[in-house]
């Protein structure tokens, strides 16, 4: 027990030596692995996202264009945000919508008053959602489990009714705050783009490339989300990976004994909700960036909810669920939703007549207007059988693999002894 | 004047008197056993020590300082640590982060934003749990999730976790209650090293007259909320009124 004591423990050595080998900007091993994996495919989106040639009757499930993108990315740091104060602490908010709102608010803010320029807005979004959350966060975690949702419910619905209609003067309220040519602008230059941009390139700034019958869309406004979401992830990947971290685990984990070791968990669960807040405040300032409107609708307890889906299908407490899950919540929305009757009848086709009917008509519900029925089917099959979200269902997968190598392996190393004899 | 003092302290639920005017000192580095029939008001008694609960009057002196009032986390801080009936671990944490979070809070205090570092790259916080792991024979389970481990086990890391902030009080509330009989005996030999060290006060609350006399210094008796006796063990073991308050007036 003493700090005195020299004999040095059997294993010591070996956790000495890994912990020797060194790391790129403080990551390690797997998590090297795992940046580099979501760096290439943010990278190669527009790319990976267009697997079918423009003019095929597959091109609709194709969701390589910026708007799409764009919309991934951004909820996808929505959520990595969520989940360090989820996923981590076990704390489920069901306001975080209000800072996203909140950023948007404060980017549209920066537009009308100063330039165009997204830097500023983005910063203050990041500013303003942290005074926000402090002041939320402060009081709702004054109590816990189903009580602390509520009362972030609560905050979040109030921040939704007073930016419809007593903070119209901020808010412009249902309207929706925009830029008006008569806003004073004090920056804006004479050259400068009347559309957000950053230094001078603007975020529609849009290059299609035609290669074959495939073409692809590389637009400036996706590639400086997708620049601002890793760093986002690397930064929740230090986070994780933080004595921080550990404690925010030890929160969700045995709140009881963390009192009696010493730590006082409440300004770990304040510093956690504080840095999804920010994330998220982040998302909504880079959702006004790529489009100037910030409505209160944004701040609506639907999507609070949204980002809860978002954690908890693609694996709340895992570093790479919460992207994945806003990535599909995403894709069933804006693709799902556009497959049709007449879509349907297509694919059908070939049938005869009387079953072509029968089909549409059975399918018609899960898909078009009926995205949502299929989301909630996949939902409750997640949370059924893989409690873990996509993440288990992606380790469950690799386990089995590995499980049939090795088996392979073993048989191999049977036969080659069997030859060798 | 011991390291722990405790002056007249009542505590009520509702129309029941839980603690009724108890004092009791524990000197340093001594073990101090505190025994009684149920709903004697043993845990109360631990439960007020620990912050759990505010004793309706009386005073809780811990190394000159009250305790009244303080939070849990900032009596834990004083060096008062305490083991629960049930392990209380991480249950979702592995045993090395198990034994690493109590060394952090030691080192860190209460709270600190070091969001910045990496966990396996400080260095003396990774010797201090691997040493006390050894120490406990847990070294070889240090990467297991905690709630996947042994009845015994789980108290074994408790203890740990506990130890490795050096407390100077160490409160045990039934350290081997549900035991099988080694377990037993293992906790027993865990406690005496613990104490053969001489650098940390013991204060166990037990039902096992078999541990209490293999460990206790002193030993007071508590039956209906009011400490009976205070005496040396083997004072104790004939003690008319204890006999009394365990088995009933018809046996004396």
């Amino acid at each position: 027990m003493t700090d005195q004591t020299t004999h040095t423990p059997a294993g010591a050595t070996t956790t000495r030596k890994t912990r020797e080998t060194s790391g790129i900007l403080g990551l390690k091993g797997r998590d090297i692995t795992l940046m580099v994996i979501v760096l290439i495919l943010t990278m190669a989106a527009p790319i990976l996202l267009n697997p079918f040639p423009a003019d095929s009757s597959l091109a609709q499930f194709n969701a390589g264009y910026p708007d799409l993108m764009q919309r991934f990315v951004i909820f996808g740091i929505f959520a990595i945000g969520f989940n360090i104060l989820f996923g981590l602490t076990g704390y489920l908010s069901f306001g975080h919508a209000a800072f996203l709102g909140v950023g948007s608010y404060a980017t549209v803010w920066m537009f009308k008053l100063l330039n165009y320029n997204i830097l500023p807005g983005l910063v203050l979004s990041v500013i303003v959602a942290a005074l926000f959350s402090v002041l939320i966060g402060y009081i709702s975690l004054r109590r816990s489990g189903i009580y602390f949702s509520i009362l972030t419910l609560a905050f979040a619905q109030m921040s939704f009714a007073l930016a419809y209609s007593v903070l119209t003067p901020i808010t412009n309220g249902e309207t929706g705050l925009q830029v008006y040519t008569s806003d004073p602008q004090y920056l804006q230059s004479a050259g400068a783009p009347d559309m957000p941009h950053l230094f001078g390139v603007t975020m529609r700034a849009t290059e299609t490339i035609e290669i074959g019958a495939w073409s692809f869309t590389f637009n400036f406004g996706y590639y400086v989300c997708a620049i601002i979401m890793l760093a986002a992830f690397y930064m929740a990947i230090r986070i994780f990976r933080s004595p921080f971290g550990m404690m925010l685990r030890a929160v969700k984990s045995n709140q009881q004994r963390l009192n009696y070791t010493g730590v006082n968990p409440r300004p770990y669960t304040l510093a956690a909700f504080v840095i999804s807040g920010m994330y998220a405040g982040l998302a909504g300032g880079l959702m006004a960036s790529m489009d100037p409107l910030a409505g209160a609708e944004r701040m609506q307890w639907t999507a609070s909810g949204e980002v809860v889906l978002m954690t908890i299908l693609g694996g709340a407490g895992t570093l790479i669920g919460p992207v994945l899950g806003a990535g599909l919540i995403k894709y069933f929305e804006n693709i799902f939703s556009k497959i049709n009757d007449g879509v349907l009848h297509q694919w059908f086709a070939f049938m005869p007549d009387g079953i072509e009917d029968l089909l549409v008509t059975i399918v018609h519900p899960f898909v078009g207007k009926g995205w949502h029925l299929t989301l909630g089917l996949m939902f409750m099959l997640v949370v059924i059988f893989l409690p873990g979200g996509l993440v288990e269902g992606g380790q469950r997968i690799a386990t089995v693999f590995r499980r049939d190598r090795k088996a392979t392996n073993v048989e191999d190393a049977a036969a080659k002894k069997r030859n060798a004899k | 004047m011991g390291i722990l003092e405790v002056k007249g302290v009542n505590k009520r639920f509702g129309g029941l008197q839980a603690l009724g005017d108890v004092n009791l000192s524990v000197k340093e580095n001594t073990c101090h056993a505190i025994i009684g029939p149920n709903g004697a008001g043993k845990s109360t008694l631990l439960n007020c020590l620990v912050g759990k609960l505010i004793p309706d009057s009386g005073s809780v002196m811990f190394d000159g300082n009250s305790v009244l009032g303080r939070k849990p986390h900032e009596i834990n801080q004083m060096g008062i640590s305490r083991v629960f009936q049930t392990p209380e671990i991480f249950g979702d944490l592995t045993v090395f982060e198990n034994v690493m979070i109590p060394c952090f809070a030691k080192r860190d205090g209460a709270f600190r934003m070091h969001a910045y570092e990496r966990t396996d790259n400080e260095t003396d916080i990774v010797d201090k749990a691997e040493r006390m792991l050894d120490e406990v024979n847990m070294l070889e389970k240090r990467d297991i999730v905690a709630s996947s481990l042994s009845r015994g086990d789980k108290r074994r890391l408790e203890m740990a976790m506990c130890l490795s902030q050096k407390p100077k009080l160490l409160l045990l509330d039934e350290p081997t209650a549900g035991m099988a009989r080694a377990d037993t005996n293992n906790t027993i030999d865990l406690l005496k090293t613990i104490k053969a060290k001489g650098d940390v006060t013991l204060c166990i609350i037990e039902h096992d007259m078999h541990v209490v006399f293999s460990l206790a210094d002193r030993i007071t008796v508590l039956a209906q909320g009011t400490p009976l006796v205070e005496d040396i063990p083997e004072n104790i073991k004939g003690h008319p009124k204890v006999r009394e308050a365990y088995l009933g007036e018809a046996e004396v």
